[in-house]
């Protein structure tokens, strides 16, 4: 192991050690500490200037529910639920089938649509804006849910192709050919063979996509107008302007906008870093 | 047998690969294409064939134009790209930075499962919610920062305020999802280093920085690669954090091409111009995919 396990060394530096270890944390969320004080603050509170203290008297319930009040907020919430979702079942969909297809049979032009996929995923947002944009205008997709995920789904599609194109490669070929040999029709691999062991797959997929479209903000921007489409990050700049100094329903606002990903992150960590560190191991 | 099953094999891939190609062309492989036409005319992004107030077609043919003006006779191009320059030295540092969090945080001690996920989890926080609480931190009135430069008895600084420090202080906001995430690529690749180097690299009497350096980081190459590619097209792509933290200000001086780009395209209604901008910035990002792809068919090659 590296570094030399702690242990090794006297007790003094592993109470250091550990001492440290808990300062550099605390220093490391120190903002998002001072965002989920500030969210249980009083008004008046904050226009003190306090920071680090603990409120003596709590707003959490008063707080939270301003963030709420107008419906705005909770609109933006969904807005955000009803683009993600989807999203990530079908680009999951799209991808695994093309990620089947490019990883277990072998065609001519195999490598060539791999690369399209790869290269793709790097391209800057700025080069598709305004052709999107037009495209997503002339369909009537322009400010909808639709438009957004449509767009969303084939953005990502290149990078979960890629992904599962190497996951389903490592799989065994002797099960298919098996199956083929049974008799088995490409769709039936598909569905009992493949799907089944990428489970694990595009489980971190799930979640990685999940906060990725979650997060999105610049498509939302470009393809959306007025609040009835707007996802909470696009929405919470808004509010944001409406909110102005309050900083005590500012950090309420951002703390319902972080908070999906964030559990989805507590709970389903092992998948999460499954998916992040792909091919940073070996490679 | 039927002709679908003597050509299953054969006409299957295709069946499968079919929508992901189609909805991929049409969503991001075609708008490369039209960006870099668009970026030979002046539209201002109304009907095509109708005319403006003044008489000029709404889309007309320029040539290089664009281009030539975007060298010669705009100054803001110089500064955003020179600020996305700014971007792709300075967010490297979150590569050594991850790296020294992930070696200090390596030991295996009573909890350290959980202090190792709360070390991650920002990198899940999405860029305005980063980039409120920053602008917020930064607030030379009631921000945290001028707190803390006053408990040193120092005067507040405006760093978002300032044209020679905005850039910095959205680069540091971008540190915080940035760092955790090469530090998530360098925990990972710990684990698997290979023991009996370190142990052999021990004998010969390597430790501390040595060993790092001899034994640890050849090992950790693929992680150092990954954590490199992401950073840097993550410093390309810029925008979210600059567009909440200063929209491109004070006077321009924090603008990055991506966020001109917008500008121009969507609020001087100079799609263009906004297109030539994009293409620059895709001419940039394709020294990285040419060198990704690269690398990977190399690889591709020699595992066969």
């Amino acid at each position: 192991m590296f570094p030399t396990p702690i242990q090794n060394y006297s007790l003094k530096i592993n109470i250091g050690y550990r001492v440290l270890l808990v300062f550099t944390l605390i220093i490391w969320l120190l903002p998002l500490l001072a965002v989920m004080l500030t969210s249980i603050r009083t008004f008046d509170d904050v226009l003190a200037g306090n920071y680090w203290t603990f409120p003596e008297e709590t707003a959490l319930v008063s707080n939270y529910t301003a963030v709420f009040a107008d419906g705005k907020m909770a609109g933006f919430f969904l807005n955000s639920l009803i683009i993600t979702i989807p999203t990530v079942i079908g680009t999951l969909f799209l991808s695994s089938l093309a990620g089947y297809s490019l990883a277990m049979h072998k065609f001519k032009l195999n490598l060539l649509v791999f690369a399209m996929f790869i290269a793709g995923n790097f391209v800057p947002y700025q080069i598709l804006m305004i052709p999107v944009r037009n495209i997503s205008i002339e369909l009537g997709m322009y400010n909808s849910h639709l438009g957004l995920i449509i767009f969303h789904i084939a953005f990502q599609t290149g990078f979960c192709t890629f992904f599962l194109r190497n996951f389903i490669k490592e799989l065994p070929f002797e099960l298919i050919e098996a199956a083929r040999a049974d008799g088995a029709t490409e769709w039936m691999i598909y569905r009992k063979i493949i799907i089944p062991l990428t489970i694990p797959a595009l489980a971190a997929l799930g979640v990685l996509e999940f906060t990725f479209i979650w997060n999105d903000y610049f498509w939302a921007l470009i393809l959306t107008q007025g609040d009835t489409v707007k996802p909470i990050t696009v929405g919470l700049d808004v509010l944001r302007g409406q909110w102005t100094t309050a900083w005590n329903l500012v950090s309420a606002g951002s703390v319902v906008a972080a908070l999906p990903p964030v559990i989805m992150f507590f709970i389903l960590q092992r998948q999460f870093i499954h998916g992040l560190t792909f091919g940073a191991v070996k490679g | 047998m039927s002709f679908w099953e003597r050509n299953q094999l054969k006409i299957a891939p295709f069946l499968f690969l079919a929508p992901a190609i189609l909805i991929f062309l049409v969503y991001v492989i075609y708008p490369i294409f039209d960006s870099i036409w668009v970026s030979f005319h002046e539209w201002n992004g109304m009907d095509k064939s109708g005319t403006r107030a003044n008489g000029k077609p709404n889309w007309e043919f320029v040539g290089f134009k664009n281009y030539i003006t975007l060298f010669t006779d705009d100054d803001e191009f110089y500064v955003s790209l020179f600020n996305n320059v700014r971007w792709l030295i300075f967010s490297l540092l979150a590569v050594p930075i991850g790296l020294a969090l992930a070696l200090f945080v390596n030991q295996r001690i009573l909890g350290i499962r959980y202090i190792k996920s709360l070390f991650y989890f920002p990198f899940v926080i999405n860029a305005v919610v980063i980039g409120v609480i920053f602008t917020w931190f930064y607030n030379p009135k009631y921000g945290a920062l001028s707190l803390v430069l006053g408990f040193f008895g120092l005067d507040p600084i405006p760093m978002l305020a300032d044209e020679s420090l905005a850039t910095y202080g959205i680069i540091i906001a971008s540190f915080f999802p940035g760092i955790a995430y090469t530090m998530i690529l360098y925990i990972t690749g710990l684990t698997g280093v290979s023991r009996e180097m370190i142990e052999a690299g021990r004998i010969d009497g390597a430790s501390g920085f040595t060993m790092l350096w001899h034994i640890v980081l050849p090992q950790l190459r693929p992680a150092t690669l990954i954590a490199i590619v992401v950073t840097l097209v993550g410093a390309l792509r810029a925008f979210d954090l600059i567009a909440v933290m200063t929209a491109g200000g004070p006077w321009g001086s924090s603008e990055v091409l991506a966020y001109k780009m917008y500008q121009e395209a969507l609020f001087n209604f100079r799609m263009g111009y906004g297109a030539a901008i994009a293409t620059i910035l895709f001419l940039i990002m394709d020294i990285y995919i040419a060198w990704f792809l690269y690398r990977l068919f190399k690889n591709e090659r020699s595992e066969k």
